[in-house]
């Protein structure tokens, strides 16, 4: 009931409309086109997006930074248009659960119209997508992106010519400066285009098997039959199940049809259809694409991105990315001025003085009052964390994130980081999660979608639950310790040695295929104003969305465990926890509040030192304890729904006892020490 | 140990042996034109030399003769490789000439092949070639033809000739990144991953990747594009570029 409540709350926060559900209200007028846009990683999906509806889906120069369908509307004349932007996918044939969202998107909410979008400078290897797609039996808009950069680059493309031999509408934008887009806006709102006839012919031994398979196929299915057929050859399983339901008797005939075209190579199919649809893209890009290459001069983003790759400049440049990031700009600025701004200045000496003696005056019962405006009230507690504590934090690291993750360094980061996370199980492809979870723990873990193993995915999960501390923890962490430099390298050397000893124990037990990498690393861009506050914004307005009904829940609890002495009861249960890491009583509750928000933790312990209760050794223990402690309710939800209660439950119940004797242990090991901090 | 000198017939029955030893096929099915008795002189030859043995049912390999065979299954499979990606001859002709190829490939005469197709894998069936002595030294000719793309330098170009990977997922996802037969490719960095122009896109993968990318040499290894101030140039590694690295 709660969580229906918190459900109902966070979507009318975050204002999604379209969402799905039956019993959705604001569903609107069913007349609107159904308009879908698909394509490789990293093409400008998301700027386009942008552009047609004029709202707010994650844009990066990462692949894999929208792992879920983003859905918008736009009007262009009095055509309706339900825009829909897919994770990024080089083929109809997923290979992680990113590009499965994609290519279901096609099977289960087939659009009225697609929009490819390709990189206009490498066309050669984005037409055998385009060929997919025709395959797939669908309306289809070609649109060359990035043209500008094609231009620059001294390639010229007939689109004419182009349009004539696919049989499809094709434009060139530069949607990133928004040009083109009115002739992409007047494409889509005009008449759906016919299905292309355009059609690869493949090797012989294939032909004969889609041949043979589309005769036995029968059923009703959302695309063609023979795009369906390709897909059988790949062994694809879903696709396989999906045949297995509607046309059972089939199996045994396209079974012996598939074998039999595994037989005639040495590779499977994959191989030589990939060969023939190469084939088809080269000549076609041949006759298209005039190349007139300049004698280019090394721009300074190009040997900035170089730089960023090299293995002893690298690295240096990504401790400065480091130390610029997270600790000037989170720590010192957003900890250090802008929480002691809020929350200092304008809560405590402005906002809950005043809201404080207006609500007691119209509600003289103290019980009552207490809930809005007592120690934990709903406002002076609840809505300050949230506003003047966390939301800062959360929102400058991502402002400081969506800058890196625009201007494409984080795919060279992977490539430096390859080889260390593959001792811990890992692969470069893991830095995109493991670092937003520097930001949020519970949208990092929803982003291991782009890990392509189980055990991956399942160690990423591990090691953002447990080592990875959010922003709001990483800003209060930083802005206490920056005063205690000794605490602040203790703090975060023990961290790097959990980090890495857990993943690496992780990867020993963990069974499973080690994971393989490889990154498309795309040109150093100068990241747009537009989509970093786009994207800032949108991220942030999620978060909020997340966490300001929980902050609200959990202080409503707290006043009732208050009211009933339950609240005591469950201190209680921390008190001899948290004198055994040694730390004074008050900083029991921090731990309690740390359940329903870590950062919420976070915000709490800011408080009890601001109040004098901690510092020194104790402040240092129990900072490490509380970054390490449990995973709050909002990640713990999103771990049970990615990857299953069991998997939820077991990393939780290691967590707790964990964090405590890790910082047990530390305790023991710096009072013997006799450190001072 | 020497190897015995054999006839070509009495090679292709090593060969036919080790062949459904290693698909663990129990009926062997003798080549064409040799009986599957005693009183063949192919297999005559080999029974008197130790290398197969009498069986109940047929025959088997003894220990000297699977050793003797692995090098005829090298020798073949090298052959059928050279065929295949130097010369481009097709593939049902290529096993065919491959036969009579590998009997002439004469010991000594195989690792300089192994060397020059840069120390393959397996044949263009997905076979595995025993590796030779050159491939545990990891040698490099003067004048590699091909060589998986973890055996270049920076600044070495070519296409790529083919992709072997045992796992169809890892052979999907190379194939939807554009990594297929004919894609020029340029080495740019080799540590901590490696890193290449991939017709006109860049793409990073780790050492088992590349290892499994087969690139046929261009000529010119001059890439046309700008040169970078010093301290960005391509890394090389710390240690020796050169090893030859097999399981």
């Amino acid at each position: 009931m709660i969580l229906r409540a918190l459900h109902f709350f966070r979507r009318l926060l975050s204002g999604q409309r379209g969402c799905g559900c039956d019993s959705c209200v604001f569903a609107g007028p069913t007349t609107a086109r159904k308009l879908a846009l698909f394509g490789s990683p990293n093409v400008g999906k998301s700027v386009i997006f942008n552009q047609l509806t004029g709202s707010y889906a994650v844009v990066s120069n990462y692949p894999g930074t929208t792992v879920e369908v983003v859905r918008g509307r736009a009007r262009i004349g009095d055509v309706l248009l339900e825009v829909v932007d897919s994770p990024g996918t080089y083929s109809l044939t997923p290979l992680s659960q990113d590009e499965r969202v994609a290519r279901d998107l096609l099977l289960n909410d087939p659009p009225d119209l697609l929009v490819h979008v390709v990189d206009a400078k490498n066309l050669r290897r984005m037409l055998p997508l385009t060929f997919q797609l025709i395959e797939a039996g669908l309306p289809i808009v070609l649109d060359l992106n990035i043209i500008d950069e094609a231009t620059r680059a001294g390639l010229q493309v007939d689109l004419a010519a182009l349009a004539r031999r696919l049989g499809l509408p094709v434009v060139a934008t530069a949607a990133a400066v928004g040009l083109g887009v009115d002739r992409l806006r007047v494409l889509v709102s005009g008449p759906v285009p016919s299905v292309s006839a355009f059609s690869v012919e493949y090797p012989a031994p294939i032909e004969s098997a889609i041949e043979r398979i589309t005769t036995a196929l029968r059923g009703e299915y959302e695309i063609s039959a023979r795009a369906l057929a390709l897909q059988l050859l790949h062994r694809e399983a879903e696709i396989w199940e999906r045949v297995l339901r509607a046309d059972p008797d089939a199996i045994p005939e396209i079974e012996k049809a598939v074998s039999d075209a595994e037989a005639q190579y040495s590779q499977p199919p994959a191989f030589p259809i990939a060969v023939a649809r190469q084939k088809a893209a080269d000549r076609l890009a041949g006759e298209v694409v005039v190349a007139r290459p300049r004698p280019l001069r090394a721009t300074f983003a190009e040997v900035l991105g170089r730089l960023a790759m090299h293995p002893l400049a690298g690295i240096p440049l990504l401790i400065a990315v480091l130390y610029v990031g997270l600790y000037l700009i989170v720590g010192r600025l957003g900890a250090g001025i802008v929480v002691d701004f809020l929350d200092g200045q304008l809560f405590g000496e402005k906002i809950n003085p005043a809201i404080t003696a207006w609500v007691e005056r119209l509600l003289p019962y103290p019980t009552w009052s207490s809930l809005l405006v007592g120690e934990f009230g709903v406002i002076t507690l609840g809505l300050r964390y949230a506003i003047a504590i966390v939301l800062p934090l959360v929102g400058i690291f991502f402002l400081t994130f969506a800058v890196l993750e625009d201007s494409g360094y984080l795919p060279r980061l992977a490539l430096l980081a390859d080889r260390l996370l593959k001792r811990i199980g890992l692969s470069g492809r893991a830095v995109i999660p493991l670092v937003l979870g520097l930001g949020c723990g519970t949208m990092a873990t929803l982003v291991t979608r782009v890990l392509e193993t189980r055990r991956e995915r399942l160690i990423a999960t591990f090691l953002l639950a447990l080592a990875i501390p959010c922003s709001a923890q990483l800003g209060v962490i930083l802005g206490l310790l920056s005063i205690h430099p000794l605490g602040l390298a203790i703090w975060a050397g023990v961290l790097i040695m959990v980090f890495l000893l857990s993943g690496f124990l992780a990867a020993r037990l963990l069974p499973g295929e080690a994971a393989r990498f490889y990154v498309e690393v795309p040109p150093l861009r100068l990241p747009s104003l537009r989509n970093v506050a786009v994207k800032t914004f949108s991220r942030l307005r999620w978060y909020a969305a997340e966490v300001i009904p929980l902050f609200l829940l959990a202080s409503l609890l707290i006043w009732l465990g208050q009211l009933t002495h339950i609240f005591d009861l469950v201190l209680s249960v921390f008190r001899p926890l948290v004198s055994a890491i040694g730390l004074p009583q008050a900083a029991a509750d921090a731990f309690l509040f740390g359940f329903f928000r870590r950062d919420y933790g976070a915000a709490r312990l800011f408080d009890v030192h601001a109040a004098g209760g901690v510092s020194g050794v104790p402040l240092v223990v129990a900072m490490v304890t509380i970054t390490l402690f449990i995973p709050c309710i909002a990640q713990f939800l999103v771990m049970q729904k990615e990857r299953g209660l069991r998997t939820a439950l077991a990393v939780s119940g290691f967590i707790l006892p964990f964090a405590f004797g890790v910082g047990a242990l530390l305790n023991l090991i710096l009072t013997t020490l006799e450190v001072q901090i | 140990m020497p190897e015995i000198e054999l006839t070509e017939a009495s090679e292709e029955v090593l060969s036919s042996l080790a062949v459904a030893e290693e698909e663990q096929d129990d009926k062997w099915v003798p080549p064409n034109g040799v009986d599957a008795s005693p009183d063949d002189p192919a297999l005559h030859d080999l029974l008197e030399a130790g290398l197969i043995e009498q069986e109940s049912e047929g025959f088997s390999l003894t220990a000297a003769g699977r050793r003797q065979a692995a090098s005829v299954l090298r020798r073949e499979r090298l052959a059928e490789r050279l065929l295949a990606d130097v010369l481009h001859v097709s593939d049902d002709l290529a096993t065919e000439t491959a036969c009579k190829f590998e009997h002439l490939l004469r010991k000594g005469l195989d690792d300089q092949v192994c060397t020059l197709l840069g120390h393959p894998r397996f044949c263009p069936h997905g076979s595995p070639i025993p590796p030779g002595d050159c491939c545990r030294a990891g040698s490099r000719a003067a004048q590699t033809v091909v060589s998986s793309l973890a055996d270049l330098s920076p600044g070495e170009s070519g296409v790529i000739a083919y992709l072997q990977t045992p796992r169809r997922d890892i052979l999907q996802r190379m194939l939807a990144m554009g990594a297929i037969p004919g894609t020029p490719v340029v080495i740019r960095q080799r540590f901590p991953s490696f890193v290449f122009d991939l017709g006109q896109s860049q793409v990073a993968v780790d050492r088992e990747t590349a290892q499994q990318i087969y690139v046929r040499l261009t000529a010119s290894s001059s890439a046309p594009s700008p040169k970078p101030p010093w301290f960005a140039r391509p890394f090389r590694g710390f240690r020796s570029r050169r090893r030859g690295r097999r399981p």
